[in-house]
């Protein structure tokens, strides 16, 4: 168990295991939506403005 | 102004980073997706303006940074709405994190100062270096050193973590109870 006394000592100085482990955590938080890939709505978007630019191109 | 093939595989490359980036400010699924749209279309815009050879990933990110910052601004009065859109949103985990962890970080990660939380999401999570992040979010690299410095800290207080073996699901209850449930 920790006391207030052991979180206070902690601040401002982390120990190293801490720092990797938050650095993990925050690693897979990210790379699970990472992991989502593209949804369909912005393959869609670029496709679309691509087919618009060139046709604009195409009938000048 | 035309889209190239290479360009447009360059920007849909950085979508899932961008996305993550942009759930990890907002909190919010459906208003990151909006954020990643508004982004793409400012992007497209003005692909003019965007240097071949150059970072995309690092240009968009700019691009959403500002957009979420002015947001920001605007809805700074209102509660934000880490409800549950984002839990809801994921498919899979990793098995070493389950999804109260995944939950309860957010929770910590939602309560950072926005400039904590940007510098230490780039650096930390997005595979930017300091002076990347630095240039995205227009300061000083030795200010996005001491801002992620100042959120490791702060994370690790809301997430009472005092040694690798904390952070767990016996955890998880004073976790929750320490950061407190304000909605």
């Amino acid at each position: 168990m920790h006391s207030e006394m052991d979180t206070r000592k902690s601040r401002g100085r982390l120990g190293r295991d801490v720092q990797t482990k938050l650095g993990r955590t925050l690693q897979a938080y990210f790379d699970d939506v990472v992991k989502q890939g593209v949804p369909d709505r912005f393959q869609d978007l670029l496709k679309q403005f691509e087919e618009r630019t060139s046709k604009d191109k195409g009938s000048s | 102004m035309t889209l190239t093939p290479s360009v447009r595989d360059a920007m849909l490359a950085a979508v899932p980073s961008l996305r993550a980036f942009a759930i990890s400010l907002s909190g919010n699924v459906d208003r990151a997706d909006d954020l990643v749209q508004e982004t793409l279309l400012r992007a497209m815009a003005n692909i003019d303006s965007f240097e071949p050879g150059t970072n995309m990933s690092a240009w968009l990110f700019t691009i959403l940074r500002n957009l979420f910052r002015s947001e920001y601004r605007k809805r700074r009065r209102e509660v934000e709405d880490t409800d549950g859109s984002y839990a809801d949103s994921l498919k899979s985990h990793p098995e070493q994190y389950s999804r109260v962890e995944f939950t309860e970080f957010r929770t910590a990660l939602a309560k950072l100062p926005p400039d904590q939380r940007e510098a230490l999401i780039l650096v930390g999570a997005s595979g930017f270096s300091y002076e990347e992040a630095a240039a995205i979010c227009e300061c000083a690299v030795g200010t996005i050193k001491s801002r992620v410095n100042r959120a490791r800290t702060r994370l690790a207080e809301l997430l009472s973590i005092d040694s690798a073996d904390d952070f767990g699901p016996d955890h998880t209850t004073r976790a929750i109870l320490t950061a407190g449930g304000r909605g």
